[in-house]
């Protein structure tokens, strides 16, 4: 049985080891040059910092995941540093481009997506000069390279990754300059109840807050961006705290994300059915616990599914990875099946408090200033999008060519769908998704 | 979770049951491609009681998904006097459409790759010169000359300077605000679920009725000619288009290649749109998806006469739904089985430049009952004679 798993990140390392214990050679096929994902992201080889410097307390974890993926690479067809740009639903066939450039076709008779998740933008003024970043990228250039994003730096987003990017700048002897968590305290609160369905994990977010406040970082809660300042490049912040008074701080970097977004491209070209998560305000591929999907042969998990982080990921990877190999006729322990079902359970009772607790500031998106570049690729504005009669975003991309460009709507994709409903008056569920297109990303002409 | 699939952001609620109170027009036209609206526009304009029938939104098939060009070079002779009449309307379509649709008359230059083409070129250039058409034959050393970007492969070319090219995203929809302003009734997520003689037509629950109708329903234009007892060989023509991301801007004309197997244009922006082969689609959904192949076959074609394009970046590829035809010529004219049934699809892959002249021609043919552009070469009933289809000695098949 030829399967193959996308993406080396906790979802993919734990359903391939999955399928090799059940006697299965997959083809694994990951984009970066090695394996970890985003969350355990390792540095370039010549950059030397210990796995407790770089990952904190999940330091454990992510030496396993490393270590499993160094020992499972020889019992498959290991093929990193390569990019799935195309799934063909019918004959079955993915479209890879490898790290030399030379593309190749790849059949599969089941797939297991584990694509992941990229940071989800909050456009404002100024948001495309020098010096801004995403959340999700500032932590990988910390983690990759050992690098922080400026001197004097602003992280604006909300929940975990906003707190542990803040605590790892400052462990690494960089505090942040200003912290701005959109979420309010009563928000937090209301939600405190859920987030004990991980007491660990809760606790960690608290002991991260305290950390932070010995240091001296100061988090703004119910604090929102309002535009970057600098003529070449960021010199500083414009923002509004709680009460609704404006600010300005002097910043050099600034890291902007609001949670996570999955990518779901190829899940899309595969035909999976979409469903819109009013917790999360996205679109979402279906799929049943095990990661099964209404197309014949493919199956997701991990964040590129929906999110619910790496020991969500790792469960998830492992259930599909068990999905395939009962699919196949193998059989499969239904204790082990029970067992990570209970877990996921608990871990989405989590999440969704956690997802009630900081939520997208989805009013802040709508009512971004006309003069906002939406879309970076091809610079189109919020007023832009506003001044078109689109009832819903793929007609507003063809009107003005948002989310045409490099990134295809991968960045600006649910901010402009929140601008184009509020415009229209509807709910952000009505103005529809974009529409996945090949290549997922870009491919080079040869 | 609450809403299901994407489907449900551009499904209109319909009525519920049937509304059995037909609405009533002079003209109803099934299908809001550059056709259709373009007809509701002409007929709306001269106060005839339009409505169109629309089954997704204006545009969103064809006409809104294809290359852009506005060319009349390289057509079938049949097709030129279309073409021309066509064009005249492009001098002034922002006036027409009441908006931009980024026309840039930059000319469409065509090329030859060995001296067999070169020849091509040439006869074509003669023939088109009988209706008036202008070229300018650039030989290797005044094409090297002026458009130093091309490769060695390139060995001439052929210029028609008043081609041009436009954003079909913007046409069709421009058309359709124009046509309502004009008093037609153009009705999206409207499909057309049947037609009886009359004509009664049911649409999203509510019945419609006029004398005459017009099949401007694109590929989907066969099932309605089949409806009548008029069947053409018409097949889903899906070309394979690609994007680049944005390039530093070097060439400022369209272009084409003897063979078609290849054609491609610069927006001001820098991306370079570039097609070549087909994709593949099901009509029925409908759903159409560009294949990498031919993709791949199109980069290299493109390559060869334009090098610097190699290593550049692949952002988007797509295709679309067209009906073609085996001679590559529309279906056009009256019905030979209904009385007041007045075709015009099957645009085989060129129809998004004929737009704005089909429906003027269509608004004529209805209201005046002629017009000065020969049709006979697009009568339906072609396909039936004995000696079949014409061969293919312009080579626009290919196109
Ligand atoms: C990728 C691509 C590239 C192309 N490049 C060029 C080019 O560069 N230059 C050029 O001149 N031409 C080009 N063409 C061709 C051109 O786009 C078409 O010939 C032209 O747009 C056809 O217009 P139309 O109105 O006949 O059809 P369409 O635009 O397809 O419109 C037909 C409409 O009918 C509707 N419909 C069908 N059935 C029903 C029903 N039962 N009820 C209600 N509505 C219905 C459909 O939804 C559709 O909107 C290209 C085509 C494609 C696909």
């Amino acid at each position: 049985m030829s399967v193959v798993v996308v993406g080396a990140g906790p979802a993919g390392v734990r359903a391939v080891e999955r399928l090799v214990e059940a006697g299965i050679r997959p083809v694994w096929i990951e984009e970066s040059p090695d394996g970890g994902g985003r969350v355990f992201q390792k540095p370039p080889p010549g950059f030397s910092r210990d796995a407790k410097a770089l990952y904190g307390a999940d330091a454990a974890r992510a030496q396993a995941i490393h270590d499993t993926v160094a020992r499972l690479r020889a019992q498959v067809d290991w093929r990193p540093g390569t990019l799935v740009w195309n799934l063909r639903p019918g004959p079955r066939l993915l479209n890879t481009q490898g790290p030399d450039g030379t593309t190749q076709e790849v059949p599969y008779e089941r797939v297991i997506l584990c694509t992941g998740a990229m940071d989800r933008a909050l456009p404002i003024p100024g948001w495309t000069k020098p010096g801004v970043t995403g959340l999700g990228a500032a932590q990988i250039a910390l983690k990759a390279q050992g690098l922080a994003i400026g001197r004097r730096v602003a992280l604006c987003g909300t929940g975990p990754l906003l707190l542990l990017l803040a605590w790892q700048l400052t462990k690494a002897g960089a505090p942040p300059a200003l912290v701005l968590e959109s979420a309010g305290w009563g928000q937090t609160l209301r939600a405190a109840p859920g987030l004990a369905w991980n007491p660990v994990g809760a606790l960690r977010g608290l002991a991260w807050r305290a950390a932070l406040r010995r240091k001296g970082v100061r988090i703004h809660a119910g604090a929102l961006p309002l535009r970057v300042e600098g003529a070449d490049s960021a010199q500083a912040l414009l923002w509004r705290d709680a009460k609704g008074a404006e600010h300005r701080t002097e910043v050099d970097g600034v890291a902007i994300g609001y949670g996570l977004k999955p990518e779901t491209q190829l899940a899309d070209l595969a035909g999976v059915p979409f469903a819109f998560d009013t917790l999360q305000r996205l679109w979402l591929p279906e799929r049943d616990r095990a990661g099964r999907t209404a197309v014949p042969g493919v199956y997701l998990a991990g964040d590129g599914a929906s999110i619910g982080g790496s020991v969500v990921a790792e469960l998830a990877g492992t259930r599909a990875a068990l999905a395939v190999i009962e699919d196949a006729g193998q059989p499969v322990d239904p204790l082990e099946t029970d067992m990570i079902h209970r877990r996921l359970w608990l871990e989405a009772r989590f999440r969704a408090a956690l997802e009630r607790a900081f939520p997208y500031p989805a009013a802040h998106a709508a009512a971004m200033p006309d003069e906002t570049l939406l879309c970076r690729c091809e610079a189109i504005t919020a007023g832009d999008l506003r001044a078109t009669d689109a009832p819903e975003v793929n007609r507003g991309k063809a009107f003005t060519r948002i989310g045409m460009g490099r990134c295809q709507g991968r960045v600006c994709g649910p901010a402009g769908a929140e601008v184009l409903a509020a415009a229209r008056g509807c709910a952000v569920q009505d103005v529809g998704r974009l529409r996945g297109q090949m290549p997922v990303k870009p491919v080079v002409m040869a | 979770m609450s809403a299901r699939d994407d489907r449900r952001a551009q499904a209109k609620p319909s009525t519920g049951g049937l509304n059995r109170v037909p609405i009533t027009a002079d003209v109803l036209i099934i299908g809001g491609g550059g056709a259709g609206v373009s007809a509701a526009l002409h007929l709306a304009k001269r106060g005839t009681r339009v409505v169109l029938l629309e089954r997704g939104l204006i545009g969103g098939q064809a006409s809104g998904v294809n290359h852009g060009g506005v060319r009349q070079q390289g057509r079938h002779p049949a097709e030129i006097p279309l073409a021309i009449r066509s064009r005249r309307l492009w001098s002034n379509i922002q006036e027409l459409c009441g908006s931009d649709v980024e026309f840039d008359p930059c000319g469409h230059l065509k090329l030859a790759r060995n001296a067999e083409q070169e020849a091509d070129l040439l006869r074509w250039n003669e023939m088109a010169k009988g209706y008036g058409l202008e070229t300018t034959m650039l030989g290797r050393n005044a094409i090297r000359a002026q458009h130093p970007y091309f490769g060695e492969s390139v060995i001439a070319g052929s210029l028609l300077a008043e081609d041009g090219s436009a954003n079909p995203r913007l046409l069709a929809p421009a058309l359709a605000r124009m046509a309502r302003a004009a008093g037609a009734t153009l009705l999206e997520h409207h499909k057309v679920e049947s037609i009886e003689p009359g004509f009664r037509v049911l649409a999203n629950g509510q019945e419609f009725t006029a004398p005459i109708l017009l099949n401007t329903a694109g590929f989907w234009g066969g099932e309605v000619a089949a409806r009548f007892g008029e069947p053409v060989p018409v097949e889903s023509l899906n070309p394979n288009m690609l994007v680049t991301e944005p390039l530093p801007y070097f060439c400022s004309v369209n272009v084409g290649v003897v063979g078609g197997d290849v054609y491609l244009r610069q927006i001001p922006r820098g991306n370079v749109i570039l097609g070549g082969g087909r994709g593949e689609s099901d009509p029925a959904l409908p759903r159409s998806r560009p294949l990498p192949d031919p993709g791949f076959l199109a980069m290299r074609k493109a390559i060869e006469i334009i090098p610097r394009l190699e290593g550049a970046l692949i952002i988007r590829s797509w295709t679309g739904i067209d009906g073609g035809m085996p001679d590559a010529l529309p279906v056009m004219g009256w019905s030979h089985t209904t009385p007041g049934l007045l075709h015009a699809f099957g645009f085989s892959g060129h129809g998004f430049m004929l737009g704005p002249a089909v429906g003027e021609i269509l608004s004529e043919l209805v209201l005046d009952g002629r017009t000065d552009v020969p049709l006979e070469a697009f009568d339906i009933a072609r396909f039936n004679r004995q000696d079949g289809v014409e061969p293919d000695v312009w080579k626009t098949r290919l196109e």
